[in-house]
């Protein structure tokens, strides 16, 4: 019987043993640039929002903050959650998210400086502290980062097994005069990103958001 | 540098390499014989070696031919026994419950003998006679009268009686043959049971001959497998691969139903256990969902083998009645409780997808008109649910067929490998030596100018010439050792058993 019953315990152990519950989760962190000319654009970033929430599954993490004049601050995160293991407790996590997400988009007003770089920190922040197994930064902007005066920005990412994707990067009257500057734009923020040891990618047709969880 | 060198032993590049291909063609001829010898002692080597393993290869092939064999009769002889033993216990069930009433049928008949025997005498009495003073009155009243009116009176009176009585006499006649007619009518029912009874013992001894001819039948095959005849081996070989085949696929159907059940179950089990833990690679709730049915299938099996429909656990089939009784009551029970769950389960995911729907199309923006508020797909899913399960548990009779056949195909299919294995070995036996008589001729054609002159010099000087190296003639003892054939690989073979 003691036998039996030490079996069983040893049985137990390897089991929980080899139970995990974090390393395969996935974690969403989405910036959204809401600065002067970028603002409107937000509509779109609520449908991918959708996007992600319903492909996201339970034990999951999303967080979706805005990218303003200082956005390395726990005040600019719209709404976040790690949904439950439950799908149906997760599903009504969802819908509640959706509402926030949506009341953020109708309310919004756009701010005069864009510190991407300051939200980046951010979300790197909160994916660690999270654990998500796959980690992804959304960047719902058109990548032209303003700073304020005085603000600091010039340390290295550190993004290991981090994601990075740009979303809906759009041109802006200057790229249009000369395309270097966009060219340009992005290659800083890939070379930003790879430094820091992440893996950069950037979808602008807004029909192609399953490529984001591809890689 | 060295092949410059080479060239300028003379002033003549040509007639240097003349020279130098008149020593190396010297150097080939002096080196001939060695060279044969060597290249033919390696293909010798190689070919041995090949025959040998080869032969090795054959006996292990001819003892798992036997093994085979034995499998395939003891298979055979045990499913025979199964079958007479099943004969003969349908048969000891029908003599029982027949023998078990004859009693009763027996007192029936006697009564009912005893009965007809009574009636059948109360029926032979006599019919009543006229009183004895009749023939007098009758001779009375046949005398003829003078005219005298008393006597006419008289005689009157007396034919009048006697007519009366003649009529009575009638009459009691009549009544007598009713009565024994009603008695002979009433023996009819006891006639007919008497007929039924009869002919049920004959039903039941007519059935119990056609099932001894049925275990005649099974007995002259169990003889026939028995006696370990090659026909009885082959149609028992035969007999297991089309059992394998068809256990094979009612398998395959049975694997696409366990997925249908685990597809069923694998949602709902993540509202029970959580949807983003993992054991190892898998998540857990598919695991619980797969252990679920793989219990469920573990049920069945017991169901089956305490059913004795199956011996796969001879020591389930060896319980006494009352065990064995007690595990059919468990394991069905288990088995109905996990198909209450699988039915809940079902139930459960219903629920979840619609409410996944829901939420798809909310995000997308799209109107919830769309979704279905049927009940039908809800009970469908339950009622294959609850099903499932207990088709799941006739699993283990394909099973045990599929296991009990395997044994003999894979025997079968591993000897032939060796076979095969045996036979590439002598192919390539036979290659190496034919190669290394091919290399002696090349060789030979290689250095032929100076086999050529000597043939000329032994020729001129007339001497007939001995064949320096009979081994590469047709007819060498090495090339009779190499175009061995089967026998004497045989031969070989024998001593190694």
């Amino acid at each position: 019987m003691k036998k039996i019953f030490a079996i069983a315990i040893v049985f137990c152990i390897l089991v929980l043993g080899c139970t995990d519950t974090k390393s395969r989760s996935t974690g969403v962190f989405m910036l959204l640039d809401t600065s002067g000319t970028y603002a409107v654009e937000l509509k779109k970033a609520q449908k991918i929002l959708n996007y992600l929430l319903g492909v996201l599954a339970p034990g999951d993490t999303l967080a979706v903050a805005r990218i303003d004049t200082g956005s390395f601050s726990e005040k600019d995160i719209v709404s976040k959650i790690t949904f439950d293991e439950r799908p149906s407790v997760a599903n009504n996590q969802k819908r509640a998210f959706m509402n926030q997400v949506d009341t953020f988009v109708k309310s919004v007003k756009g701010s005069p400086y864009t510190d991407i770089s300051g939200g980046i920190l951010q979300a790197i922040e909160y994916l660690n502290e999270a654990e998500s197994g796959k980690k992804y930064i959304l960047i719902f902007s058109d990548l032209k980062e303003e700073l304020a005066k005085g603000y600091k920005r010039d340390l290295p990412f550190q993004l290991p097994d981090y994601n990075v994707i740009a979303l809906n990067v759009t041109k802006l009257r200057g790229d249009n005069i000369d395309p270097k500057e966009y060219i340009t734009r992005v290659k800083d923020w890939r070379s930003k990103v790879e430094k820091g040891g992440g893996e950069w990618g950037m979808i602008n047709d807004l029909e192609r958001l399953d490529n984001i969880f591809t890689n | 540098m060295i092949f410059a060198n080479m060239l300028n032993i003379t002033s003549s590049p040509a007639l240097s390499i003349l020279i130098w291909i008149i020593l190396l063609l010297l150097a080939l001829y002096f080196a001939r014989r060695p060279f044969h010898r060597a290249v033919m002692s390696f293909s010798k080597i190689i070919y041995n070696a090949m025959r040998f393993t080869a032969a090795s290869v054959l006996s292990a092939e001819k003892r798992l031919a036997k093994r085979n064999r034995e499998v395939i009769m003891a298979a055979g002889l045990e499913n025979a026994e199964r079958i007479v033993e099943r004969e003969f216990d349908r048969i000891g069930a029908a003599v029982t419950r027949n023998l078990e009433g004859y009693p009763n049928v027996h007192r029936q008949l006697s009564e009912m003998i005893t009965k007809l025997d009574e009636d059948f005498t109360s029926s032979a009495d006599v019919p009543p006679s006229l009183p004895n003073w009749m023939p007098i009155i009758e001779s009375i009243a046949k005398i003829k009268h003078t005219g005298d009116s008393m006597v006419a009176n008289m005689l009157a009176e007396i034919n009048r009686s006697l007519t009366e009585q003649h009529k009575k006499a009638i009459e009691d006649y009549r009544n007598s043959t009713a009565s024994r007619h009603s008695i002979l009518s009433k023996m009819m029912p006891f006639w007919r049971k008497i007929e039924k009874s009869l002919d049920r013992i004959a039903g039941s001894i007519t059935s119990i001959k056609k099932r001894s001819k049925t275990v005649d039948r099974y007995m002259d095959e169990y003889e026939k497998i028995r006696s370990g005849s090659d026909k009885a081996a082959r149609a028992l070989s035969t007999s297991a691969m089309t059992q394998f085949a068809i256990a094979a696929l009612v398998l395959l159907i049975a694997i696409g139903g366990a997925i249908i059940n685990f597809n069923l179950i694998a949602l709902p089990m993540s509202e029970m256990v959580g949807g983003a833990s993992y054991i190892g690679p898998f998540k857990t709730s598919d695991v619980a969902g797969l252990v679920i049915i793989l219990v469920e299938l573990t049920m069945g099996l017991f169901l089956m083998e305490s059913l004795r429909i199956t011996r796969l656990f001879p020591i389930i089939g060896a319980m006494d009645d009352k065990m064995r009784h007690r595990m059919i009551m468990i394991t069905f029970t288990l088995l109905a409780i996990l198909a209450g769950v699988e039915s809940a389960l079902a139930f459960m995911r219903d629920r979840i997808a619609h409410d996944m729907e829901a939420l798809r199309q909310t995000l997308s923006g799209a109107e919830q008109a769309g979704l279905t508020t049927s009940i039908i797909p809800t009970v469908g899913q339950m009622v294959m649910g609850f099903i499932l399960p207990f088709a799941l548990a006739f699993v283990a009779i394909p099973l045990e067929m599929f296991v009990s056949s395997s044994r003999t195909v894979l025997g079968g299919l591993m000897a032939w490998l060796l076979r095969m294995f045996a036979f590439l070995l002598r192919l390539l036996g036979h290659m190496g030596f034919y190669a290394g008589r091919i290399i002696v001729n090349v060789y030979d054609l290689a250095i032929f100018p100076t086999i050529w002159l000597e043939g000329i010099i032994l020729g001129s000087k007339g001497k007939k010439m001995d064949i320096p190296e009979p081994e590469l003639s047709e007819d060498s003892p090495l090339v009779e050792e190499a175009v061995d054939g089967f026998k004497e690989t045989l031969k070989i073979k024998e001593p190694q058993e």
